[in-house]
């Protein structure tokens, strides 16, 4: 009665503005997939599946998502890499860890736009500092942002600055919330420190390695800010991921209708392939803490 | 052995510290050169290598000529992010309260349902959203207004702030509940006066990612903005284009990222004294 009320009066005012702001518009836009709404002829006609039709055959949308897969995982991974070692580094025992724990925050808090225009200027080819130091150590000035390799690179390098601070927080996190008793009994078994690394810190660490890779994986796979103003997807479309070509024909020819059924599927991709790694990571990591 | 192992260690910190202050020390050098400055090849040492020059910060104060102006900009980012934080983490709270202490149910669905269908709002990739929002603010007339930008922003926060909350109220005990009700609270006085008090660590650092990520968003205010309001991240990737004013772009952007790495600060409290390991799971 009225705990029956009060407990809808807590969720339902989040739930209602929440449902109205993004239900709504998914909805529409699975809607919008099967009209032929453009520039040209905005308005709800219905053309059946011809928008799905057309992106089975749409080479460019299905590249974009080759590159999203190499540029997601492989800047995910060095962030986890990094981020766990960087965790370990400052743990315990290093002066002035409160400092350095500030400054590894640092770059996950800033814009990630902004310090992607600065990150552009130094990528330039004969202004930049990157360049000054590929010449410092020797070797001939790189084209960083006019190579599809290199751009790619780039666009990795700058997510990896950005992005390794949030696994280092979620893991420094994780480190410090880990029971004593596991590892006073690995130092009385005589385990050395990478022996407890293997047998005791890994395998506790391992629930929350799984939802860190996760939670970036799934940010990852929006990425397109950066590629916006470090590449624009160039040189061609070497770095153009899903998120930006489906900006390009919506945002930019405003082929609506086309649009909506890119993002659908996209959508549906992702989900599908998130799910599947959320899935194989779990057993991949926790089989380890099985074994151990 | 040990030694060797010490010195590796702290090499390895500041090599990493190197490589995260670079493109600040980077845009701090820039923001006090000219052209002149910049064409002549990458410098680093003012006086030394380049005649500094104050002409990047005062560009932050006027249009035109590689001026941007900065201070409408950065009053709408702050309007736009307070706002959609404050509303964010008030329906984003009550509703984590309700989903920790009440069970909800409604055919097949549960508060776990409820619960993954409030976080996975932040699964969706802001180019799905960008077109309906584009037209449901068309039809609203509140394109291009800062209002239209709180309302999508408030879509994209609430859901940081369910997940941190329920996730702290889970380690709130319930006895602290239950006493209260059996001093006669009612269910939101219990909320009111007992368990928020008894929040702070929580709702301050829900309330932080609520503000990072609002002051961060760049793709909204890039789509749903033209003339009339203009967000900071907005305004200086507009400098961006074939001849950009590299001195007045850095400045901006120190400016820009500025309020942020105070929040740096305030989180790193929060995780020396432990309490996030409890927030975020």
């Amino acid at each position: 009665m009225s705990g029956d009320r009060s407990k809808m009066l807590f969720i339902s005012p989040g739930l209602i503005v929440l449902v109205a702001i993004i239900l709504f518009p998914l909805l529409f836009t699975i809607r919008v997939s099967f009209s032929d709404w453009d520039v040209a002829r905005p308005g709800l006609d219905w053309i059946g599946a011809t928008n799905y039709l057309r992106l089975a055959h749409d080479a460019r949308f299905w590249e974009s998502f080759g590159r999203l897969a190499l540029m997601a995982v492989g800047s995910v991974l060095l962030q986890y890499l990094l981020g766990f070692g960087l965790a370990l580094l400052v743990w315990r025992e290093v002066r002035a860890r409160r400092f350095f724990r500030v400054l590894f925050l640092i770059p996950m808090m800033t814009t990630p736009v902004i310090m992607a225009v600065i990150w552009r200027t130094m990528f330039h080819e004969s202004l930049g500092p990157v360049n000054d130091l590929v010449r410092l150590l020797g070797f001939a000035p790189l084209p960083w942002l006019s190579q599809s390799g290199l751009a790619m690179t780039s666009i990795i390098i700058v997510e990896v600055w950005q992005w390794t601070p949030f696994m280092f927080l979620m893991l420094l996190a994780g480190l410090m919330s880990l029971p004593r008793e596991p590892f006073l009994a690995a130092a009385i078994d005589g385990a050395g420190p990478v022996r407890t690394f293997l047998r005791v810190t890994f395998p506790m660490m391992a629930p929350i390695s799984i939802g860190a890779i996760i939670i970036r994986l799934i940010e990852a796979s929006k990425i397109l800010d950066s590629v916006y103003v470090i590449t624009s997807g160039g040189p061609g479309t070497a770095t153009e991921t899903s998120s930006y070509y489906i900006f390009i024909r919506g945002l930019r020819d405003f082929q609506v209708g086309y649009a909506a059924a890119l993002s659908f599927t996209y959508l549906v991709i992702m989900a599908i392939s998130l799910t599947i790694i959320a899935k194989v990571l779990a057993r991949v990591m926790l089989v380890r803490d099985h074994a151990a | 052995m040990n030694a060797l192992y010490r010195i590796l260690k702290y090499a390895a910190i500041l090599l990493w510290s190197a490589f995260v202050i670079a493109p600040f020390l980077w845009a701090l050098t820039t923001s006090f050169k000219t052209a002149n400055g910049i064409t002549g090849g990458p410098t680093y040492i003012p006086w030394l290598q380049y005649r500094p020059s104050l002409q990047g910060w005062r560009d932050l104060f006027h249009s035109g000529g590689g001026g941007i102006q900065i201070a409408g900009p950065y009053l709408s980012s702050l309007i736009v992010t307070i706002s959609a934080s404050l509303v964010s983490l008030v329906l984003g709270t009550l509703a984590a309260y309700g989903l920790s202490r009440f069970t909800y149910r409604a055919g097949f669905v549960r508060n776990a349902d409820i619960t993954f269908f409030f976080i996975s709002q932040r699964i969706m990739p802001p180019v799905v959203l960008a077109i309906p929002f584009f037209l449901m603010l068309q039809f609203l007339h509140l394109l291009d207004t800062k209002i239209g930008l709180i309302i999508v922003y408030i879509a994209l926060l609430m859901p940081i702030a369910v997940w941190v909350m329920v996730d702290f109220f889970n380690t709130v005990p319930r006895e602290l509940d239950q006493s209260a009700m059996l001093d006669g609270c009612s269910p939101f006085e219990t909320f009111w006066r007992v368990v928020l008090p008894n929040s702070k660590p929580g709702l301050v650092v829900a309330g932080l990612f609520c503000l990072i990520f609002g002051w961060n968003d760049f793709f909204f205010a890039f789509t749903l903005t033209f003339t009339q309001t203009q967000l900071l991240p907005v305004a200086i990737v507009s400098l961006n284009s074939s001849v950009t004013p590299w001195w007045s772009l850095s400045a901006a952007a120190l400016v820009s990222v500025a309020p942020l790495i105070a929040v740096a600060f305030v989180l790193e409290r929060y995780l020396s004294r432990g309490s996030l390991a409890g927030t975020i799971k």
